[in-house]
């Protein structure tokens, strides 16, 4: 395990907003921690980037208690990105590379390498406010990353993309944990959790309802029922629709989503 | 871990320096003030050209002659009270009427106007009728020689004013140059204090709403964060106090040169007639200076650049210099931390006002001690509210040009800059809570307990 949270607990002055939490985080795995908005994904992000102290439990970071000089090993993406409006793009990205540790030629350089890669290059000299939401956060992704943190955190890093760009910045999230990086992924969007998450966890109303691997969860709550595929000609298959009770055959017609791919991919 | 707060201290220092409003601001500001003192001198000349007409009536014909054209009024001799001069249209703005000896009868005399009479009118035609009235009844007692007696009577007495400096020889002391500079000085300290403490919360608020803290957090900490911001903006004011100090100079040097003169003289003539009356006492001419000899003394210094010079030599101008970067460095840095405390308090614009008022208030309060003690510079008021840190540095500027003790000067600058230390400390705890803190405004109460328990 990279992180493990031992029963957290934080309450507000209204509310408890953690109760009792306890989760795993495996290395080099992708982290899904996922719950209806309000759950309290964030606070949980909030207290294992230690910008909140939790009232109980601990933190175990990389086989130790958690401290403060462990934060410089996370890069975090939070859902309201933040950066400076006025700043431009490049110079901003650089400021940021170098309070993290980076020496300016190799900030610079790995910067290009990584805006020639998400095309963000033509931006690199105007200023924030000038670039389009998703530009903003491809530049704010790409500001998470570049000082290599073994502990990634992406808080919604898809809200405000378009298909393309969410399918490409997945592809960078896997290349990620390809290279050795644990992720930690919280949304509230399940469509997505399929093609990243390998393990998860669901929160809601404070506490964790359910956790494990993707597939461990998914077979928890299969009830039995099977669908089945079969290519061939239909008066066929029709025919043996007839042989099963309360069989239906549909047609298999592409989603959204993937329609959306074809016509905008090209 | 220190290389940080120079990352953070260049982001801030070079992302303002390079801003066009700075450059223009600080070079066109020196012309801006010399333009706001130059106005109301230009809008008093406009005055003049429009003067306006006035009819006097005078029944007696024994004051008519005395009322002569002044820049603003022109007077006319009217035989009658004409019915034209009420209308609409006429060119005549009044009419002064007199229909007795205003000496027996004082309520002889009235001006007409169609719209309200002007008490600048008033008071014009008030100091004639007067100076005759008086003339009038002192005839009455009959003095021999009256017109001698009244010339020697009526001359002006300015005292001069000389200062002993700490080896006992005798200087000639400016003391209206000095209140100049004080004025100036003291003004200048509250602009610098007030726009680039406002600075340091409105960088703050813009890390705050934008949570760019959320990303920085795991990067750097709060304190360098605050301290780099407020160390940047400071160098920010010190580039624009020097830009100003060496335009400053090479104005004088300028006109030092095209005058063919010194500095110096220069500054004497800025200083005005006082300085001239002090130059004048200088070359032995007896206290008793007619105005026509202040007139003449004053071409003297023109002529004699030397003389003003001693003036100068009077101003401790190196003193002043320093004193106003340390009172800036000092009153900027306690400001500033207070200041950014509440940027990191509060979550919008509105809210901070709440925040600010206290602060605007003590510094207007420092202003106000300043301007009123400037009778009196070595007075409690001046002495005391030098001492005391939140407004010292704005009055102490007031009484530095006053060539006051230098234990003082040490004294307040040694009280200012160790509570420097304490609201820099205080200020970075609220800071530090603050900056991540979302959800409703702080009260009062809670920001005590960041500060015991953070």
């Amino acid at each position: 395990m990279f992180l493990e949270a031992h029963h957290i607990t934080k309450r507000y002055a209204n509310h408890t907003a953690l109760n009792d939490v306890s989760i795993q985080v495996p290395r080099g795995k992708v982290f899904g921690l996922l719950g209806p908005n309000g759950a309290g994904k964030t606070t949980l992000i909030r207290i294992i980037n230690r910008i909140t102290a939790p009232d109980e439990g601990e933190v175990i970071f990389d086989g130790h208690p958690f401290c403060a000089e462990d934060v410089a090993r996370i890069g975090y993406l939070p859902e309201e990105r933040g950066l400076y409006r006025k700043m431009k793009v490049g110079e901003q990205a650089i400021y940021l590379a170098r309070l993290k540790g980076l020496g300016h030629l190799e900030a610079k350089s790995r910067l290009q390498e990584w805006f020639e890669r998400l095309d963000i290059m033509p931006w690199w000299d105007k200023k924030l406010e000038e670039l389009s939401k998703g530009m903003q956060q491809k530049v704010q992704f790409v500001i998470t990353v570049l000082h290599r943190p073994p502990l990634l955190i992406f808080d919604e890093p898809f809200s405000g993309f378009d298909p393309v760009n969410a399918e490409l910045l997945k592809a960078e999230i896997l290349k990620l944990r390809d290279e050795g990086h644990t992720i930690i992924y919280s949304t509230h969007n399940m469509a997505s959790v399929e093609d990243v998450c390998d393990n998860i966890a669901l929160i809601d109303h404070s506490r964790v309802v359910l956790q494990g691997p993707v597939d461990e969860v998914k077979r928890q709550f299969a009830d039995g029922r099977c669908c089945l595929r079969a290519i061939g000609p239909r008066e066929v298959l029709e025919q043996m629709a007839t042989t099963l009770p309360e069989a239906t055959l549909t047609e298999v017609l592409p989603s959204m989503n993937e329609v959306f791919l074809k016509a905008v991919g090209q | 871990m220190q290389s940080k707060i120079l990352i953070v201290i260049g982001r801030e220092y070079t992302t303002r320096v390079r801003k066009k409003s700075f450059i223009i601001l600080t070079v066109l500001m020196p012309f801006l003030i010399a333009a706001l003192v130059a106005l109301p001198l230009l809008l008093g000349m406009i005055k003049d050209s429009e003067a306006k007409t006035v009819a006097v009536v005078d029944s007696t014909h024994r004051y008519e002659s005395l009322f002569k054209d002044t820049p603003p009024y022109r007077f006319v001799v009217a035989a009658r009270m004409d019915s034209t001069f009420r209308k609409e249209g006429s060119d005549v703005q009044a009419v002064v009427v007199i229909s007795g000896d205003l000496a027996r009868d004082p309520s002889a005399a009235a001006i007409y106007s169609r719209e309200e009479v002007q008490i600048d009118l008033r008071h014009t035609v008030e100091n004639i009728l007067n100076e005759q009235i008086r003339r009038d009844k002192l005839a009455a007692y009959q003095v021999p020689e009256l017109d001698a007696i009244i010339s020697d009577v009526e001359q002006d007495f300015s005292i001069q004013t000389r200062k002993w400096s700490d080896d006992g020889t005798e200087s000639e002391s400016s003391i209206d140059l000095a209140m100049g500079l004080g004025l100036l000085f003291t003004m200048l300290i509250y602009m610098f204090v007030m726009s680039y403490g406002s600075m340091v919360m409105q960088g703050v608020m813009e890390e705050k709403t934008n949570r760019i803290m959320e990303v920085m957090v795991s990067s750097v900490r709060p304190f360098q964060l605050m301290m780099g911001k407020i160390i940047g903006v400071m160098l920010v004011g010190l580039t624009q106090i020097a830009i100003w100090g060496v335009m400053l100079a090479l104005i004088f040097a300028g006109v030092a040169f095209a005058s063919g003169g010194s500095v110096a003289d220069a500054l004497g003539q800025a200083a005005g007639d006082p300085a001239a009356v002090v130059a004048g006492a200088a070359q032995g001419n007896p206290a008793a200076a007619s105005s026509d000899a202040i007139v003449a003394a004053g071409t003297t210094v023109v002529q004699n650049g030397g003389l003003a010079g001693n003036l100068l030599i009077d101003i401790p101008v190196g003193e002043i210099a320093l004193m106003f970067v340390l009172c800036f460095l000092g009153g900027y840095l306690l400001y500033a931390s207070i200041f950014a405390a509440c940027g990191a308090a509060v979550n919008s614009q509105e809210d901070s006002s709440q925040f600010v008022m206290p602060l605007v208030i003590v510094m207007i309060f420092a202003l106000y001690a300043a301007l009123g003690s400037i009778e009196n510079t070595n007075g409690p008021l001046a002495f005391w509210t030098s001492l005391i840190p939140f407004t010292s540095p704005i009055v102490m500027m007031l009484r530095v040009p006053f060539n006051i003790p230098l234990w003082q000067e040490v004294l307040s600058l040694g009280i200012l800059f160790a509570t420097d230390l304490l609201f820099v400390w205080i200020g970075a705890r609220i800071y530090r809570v603050g900056i991540l803190m979302y959800g409703k405004k702080p009260t009062m109460r809670e920001l005590w307990k960041w500060l015991r328990f953070s």
